[in-house]
């Protein structure tokens, strides 16, 4: 017996991440500046790490109901009636173990065997290996800078089939910093209304976009049945490690997705909930002043890193959501894999080549501005210093 | 003008040293407009003063005493509490002094070479003044924040290098 081929052929073919080679050689160096990670600079607001530990002190240490503590889902409830303006029950909320968990649990609560999902592309590195984990195919969306990395719904349309049952929904996006506006929904929803295409819309980012605010899907009528709307409190509320999430759909959506979330994760750790309570609840009394205020501390370095990178001839589309700016490096004449391991070594700066979410990335890297504008500072001039010496 | 003022208090607040340019990009202004908004804010004495805050406890030669005092006093006809509290903000050694609601009416912070000099400051200086009526001396033993900052290690970086 070989013990390697053991494992499932669907697991074995799904490709290793793409940051993972990354990842090694930066943690070996001292002195890189990493811009290359996915996950707030902030720590988590002192209240909310406050509460959590308050839970521990009263021997809240049981699981929860599956679905999560009904405290917490009236509060995500009423949060996201009064940021985004669309209106569910408690019984129409699951809490998860992070977004991640509740993107898996929507994708294998829809997908049979050979069911095709649309993903655009680029994107998050998750999506097309959860689907083929759950047997599916993971269609790419193409969508590039020219279209401002917006979905074409003509795109969309060309490539819905009889076996297309979902479409993920990312945005604001991870990596390219699109968001899609009110108009730009509609026109898809135009689309998707003639088909029974069910929409998994990840609105991590939501609470991170520069200029006009977030817009879910599920506020437009006739998507409201079909979407099924994740969103955590890792981006809004510096919570990554926390590993809180939710799903909020239909219930005949949200009954399946219970059902597989119960048996194999059965609820979302208890002392995160109540950390989530705090966020919300906080949030809901001051009007999200401190959500605001980082935010606002994001879009300066925003606005210090797009001007920086265009003046230096990477040429950047103005990213108005999450905190990456996705360059094109085409002007260097290199790839995107080479672009970033030779900035590593000549100049310890990290990027994240675009290739890394998918092959449509190519021509492109990732840099993260959630960083101090201080670490910002010197990594632009060491990549300009990079660009003008070879 | 006025949003361009509200967003250069918050960044000079955070750092006084933050340049004009750096600023303009920040913001996506000209870096003209900046400048007139803190040439406005200083005209206007909403910035009153460029500070740094020092880690007195690492200069070798600093004994500085900070104290919180206490002080009760009958205000004046017409001039209510500002004239006592006009007579004890100008001494050099006092920092602040604040009007307080509850069982005294003014806190006077103040700092001294030593707790020696604080006590003959107080007896001689400010229980003498006319109109007050008792003090209450606190010696602060140890800063743990002031003003934000605080001085304490920081938590440091525990982030991964890469992350998707």
């Amino acid at each position: 017996m070989r013990i390697e081929d053991r494992v499932a052929a669907h697991v074995a073919q799904v490709p290793p991440s793409g940051i993972r080679k990354f990842f090694d050689i930066v943690s070996e160096m001292k002195d890189a500046i990493s811009l290359s990670v996915g996950e707030p600079d902030f720590v988590t607001p002192w209240n909310i790490r406050e509460n959590a530990i308050y839970a521990l002190e009263r021997g809240r240490t049981h699981y929860t109901s599956n679905s999560g503590l009904m405290e917490l889902r009236e509060l995500i409830c009423q949060y996201y009636h009064q940021r985004f303006g669309v209106s569910y029950q408690p019984g129409q909320v699951l809490v998860t173990v992070g977004a991640s968990e509740a993107i898996d649990l929507a994708v294998r609560a829809l997908v049979e065997p050979g069911d095709e999902v649309l993903i655009p592309a680029p994107s998050y590195v998750s999506y097309e290996p959860t689907v083929a984990l759950a047997h599916g195919v993971p269609v790419p969306i193409p969508t590039s800078a020219a279209d401002s990395f917006k979905l074409d719904p003509q795109v969309v349309r060309s490539l819905i089939t009889p076996k297309t049952k979902a479409m993920v929904l990312p945005y604001p996006n991870n990596p390219t910093g699109a968001v899609m506006g009110r108009e730009d929904l509609l026109a898809l929803a135009r689309v998707l209304e003639d088909t029974d295409v069910v929409v998994i819309s990840d609105e991590i980012y939501a609470e991170l976009t520069y200029g006009a605010d977030h817009v879910s899907i599920a506020s437009i009528p006739s998507m409201f049945d079909r979407t099924i709307v994740i969103n955590g409190f890792s981006k809004a509320f510096a919570m990554t490690g926390w590993r809180l999430g939710y799903a909020i759909a239909h219930p005949a959506l949200l009954g399946a997705m219970l059902k597989i979330h119960q048996f194999t994760m059965l609820c979302a750790n208890i002392m995160s909930q109540y950390a989530g309570v705090e966020a919300l609840r906080h949030g809901l009394d001051s009007g999200f002043a401190s959500v605001d205020a980082m935010r606002r501390e994001y879009d300066r370095r925003r606005n210090y890193i797009v001007a920086g990178l265009n003046r230096m001839g990477l040429t950047c589309f103005e990213p108005r959501g999450a905190f990456y700016a996705f360059p094109s490096i085409q002007s260097t004449g290199m790839k995107s894999e080479e672009f970033c391991e030779k900035l590593l070594y000549a100049k310890q700066v990290a990027v994240v080549p675009g290739t890394a979410f998918g092959s449509f990335g190519e021509g492109f890297v990732r840099i993260s501005y959630a960083a101090s504008l201080e670490n910002i500072k010197t990594a632009l001039g060491r990549i300009e210093e990079f660009i003008e010496g070879r | 003008m006025e949003s361009i003022k509200k967003d250069v208090m918050e960044l000079l607040k955070e750092n006084s040293r933050t340049s004009a340019a750096d600023m303009a990009v920040m913001l996506n202004a000209e870096e003209q407009a900046v400048l007139e908004a803190i040439r406005a804010l200083e005209d206007e004495k909403l910035i009153l003063k460029y500070t740094a805050i020092l880690n007195e406890e690492k200069l070798a030669d600093s004994h500085a005493v900070t104290a919180l005092i206490e002080v009760r006093v009958s205000p004046m006809r017409e001039m209510g509490f500002d004239a006592i509290a006009r007579r004890i903000y100008r001494f050099e050694e006092v920092e602040s002094v604040f009007l307080m609601s509850g069982a005294y009416d003014l806190m006077v912070l103040i700092k001294g070479d030593s707790m020696r000099q604080i006590a003959f400051f107080v007896a001689q200086k400010l229980a003498t003044i006319d109109g007050v009526l008792s003090t209450a001396t606190h010696f602060v033993l140890k800063k743990y924040k002031e003003l934000g900052v605080v001085f304490e290690t920081a938590e440091e970086e525990v982030r991964l290098p890469v992350t998707p």
